[in-house]
């Protein structure tokens, strides 16, 4: 096998797969006969380009390939159904007026096909955890067993869910289709929270002996620049966006040369990514604009105020309090209310912190929540009060999951002496 | 004269293979042969796993979430059938059904 083929498919695998697919499911209408043509079609771009060159455009390509095998598939199956040969027909008229498109242009309006799948794996008439593992098969072309690897379960069980998922769209006909524009800023919505979940899932792994995973914020970072070229004037896109990549920029930083967690007050600010901090801060900007600011943008902002602070102990702290009130009015998460109390514990002394952070004590969701009593145990260990400190590190050692997390830890309660 | 609602439970695990779906069908047409006269109307509905929740939310919104309709203290209170072009249509359409508490169950009609 030719190393630069292979690498061509490759890459137009990474690139061009969320395109191919939903081009080729506009055509045939059913997810899963088009996941298995463009499937087809990669495979077939691995013994066709060796002898005949890699195409000059190989989306379109591939494109052509899929929806050629898709038409097949469905003439084949309505020679067994009469109900379907409506179907195939109407298929074959879209495909050839498109493969038009596509010679003619290179690239048809793919951004609407590319926003019709995404909007249809985030559709709210499916589980969260579907929508999760959805968008990760068939917008980011991972397989099966790679989107298993990532949420720590077995593969069977991840093919049972996305074979469940995939049989209520059809099922129950979610449309493949761009919501209309009173819908839209709720279903945005959904599809947005997917992304952030599978950016904070890579961000701190809940479990494991990694602390980032790499391969889930990257993904992260792929579907919200997707969104941000589909959807270039959301606000919460641009604030998403934003937030992801303030945060990403930090990422050489997280830990400390031994591989042990290092806290936002100990990293090296000048090994930030000045690029991707610049590209978030304009991205943050631009989010604010829009009256009243949205959930993604103020939690942008606040990690921006974390990007321009020179030093830790130059941190605007009344600035993040500021944020995280209104924040907390539009977002009312106990989490959130968790981190307003830590900044108010470094704006107004750890008095103040611990009085704001008590009052979530009887919180139902953080009832499990490691990051409180962490977060508790810090405060208390800025007072002196090492006993009540000690009891709750170990308290958040004892609900900590992720080996960094724990060895850090560790080693603070060492610190306060047994 | 009065009307009455027939509702069919049954375990779907217990009908998963073909064979076991036929005979169901066959009973369903002698039943319906049997009964003709006293039939209003009846449907086979996709499987539970294809259901969606549509909950109000108490400030003029909507909730939508997969799956069946789990009551806690809600009873079943009455039905429509509604002809849409797909689920985004039908949920709009049920979002309009009045539910001061409770909600409403979108479930797929089998096609015949």
């Amino acid at each position: 096998m030719d190393a630069t083929v292979e690498a061509a498919v490759a890459d137009a695998h990474r690139r061009e797969w969320a395109f191919v697919l939903a081009a080729t499911v506009r055509v045939t209408g059913d997810i899963d006969v088009a996941e298995e043509c463009v499937q087809d079609a990669y495979a077939r771009a691995l013994t066709t380009w060796p002898t005949q060159g890699v195409p000059d455009r190989p989306a379109a390509w591939l494109t052509t390939v899929a929806r050629r095998r898709g038409i097949d598939v469905l003439r084949r199956r309505a020679a067994h159904d009469r109900r379907l040969p409506e179907l195939a027909e109407n298929a074959a008229a879209t495909a050839d007026g498109d493969a038009e498109d596509i010679e003619a242009d290179g690239l048809p309006e793919i951004s609407d096909d590319r926003l019709r799948l995404i909007f249809t794996c985030c559709h709210p008439a499916l589980a969260p955890e579907a929508q999760v593992a959805l968008t990760l098969r068939l917008v980011c072309g991972l397989t099966t067993g790679e989107v298993a690897r990532m949420f720590l379960v077995q593969e069977s069980t991840m093919a049972a869910r996305l074979t469940r998922a995939k049989k209520k769209i059809a099922a129950a006909h979610i449309p493949y289709r761009v919501p209309g524009l009173d819908e839209l800023p709720e279903r945005v919505g959904t599809v947005l929270d997917v992304v952030h979940l599978v950016f904070t899932t890579g961000h701190t792994a809940p479990v494991g002996t990694d602390l980032v995973r790499t391969d889930l914020v990257s993904q992260a970072l792929y579907l919200a620049r997707m969104l941000r070229t589909l959807l270039p004037d959301d606000a919460d896109v641009a604030g998403l966006l934003g937030l992801i990549l303030l945060t990403h920029a930090r990422r050489t930083t997280r830990l400390a040369a031994d591989g042990s967690l290092s806290l936002l007050s100990e990293q090296d600010r000048s090994q930030w990514d000045a690029a991707e901090i610049t590209e978030g801060l304009d991205l943050v900007r631009e989010a604010l604009q829009r009256r009243p600011p949205g959930r993604f943008a103020l939690m942008a902002a606040i990690a921006a105020v974390h990007a321009e602070a020179p030093t830790w102990s130059a941190t605007d702290w009344s600035e993040l309090v500021g944020l995280y009130d209104l924040l907390v009015v539009i977002w009312p998460s106990p989490v959130v209310a968790l981190n307003r109390a830590v900044a108010l514990g470094f704006a107004e002394g750890p008095e103040v912190g611990l009085k704001a952070l008590d009052e979530l004590a009887t919180e139902p969701e953080l009832a499990s929540y490691a990051y409180l009593p962490s977060a508790r145990a810090d405060l208390l260990r800025r007072l002196g009060r090492t006993d009540e400190a000690r009891a709750a590190y170990q308290a958040a050692f004892d609900l900590t999951d992720n080996t960094v997390e724990r060895e850090f830890l560790r080693a603070r309660l060492d610190e306060l002496g047994a | 004269m009065a009307e009455y609602l027939v509702l069919i439970y049954q375990d779907e695990s217990a009908d998963t293979d073909d064979a076991a779906r036929e005979k169901i069908t066959a009973g369903h047409i002698r039943f319906a042969e049997k009964h003709g006269p006293s039939l209003r109307g009846g449907n086979a509905l996709q499987a539970s796993d294809t259901a969606t929740t549509v909950r109000a939310d108490g400030s003029g919104g909507f909730t939508i979430t997969d799956g069946v309709f789990a009551e806690t203290k809600e009873a079943l209170g009455g039905y429509y059938v509604v002809e849409a072009a797909d689920l985004d249509e039908a949920i709009a359409v049920a979002k309009g059904i009045p539910m001061p508490s409770g909600g409403v169950e979108v479930r797929p009609i089998r096609p015949m």
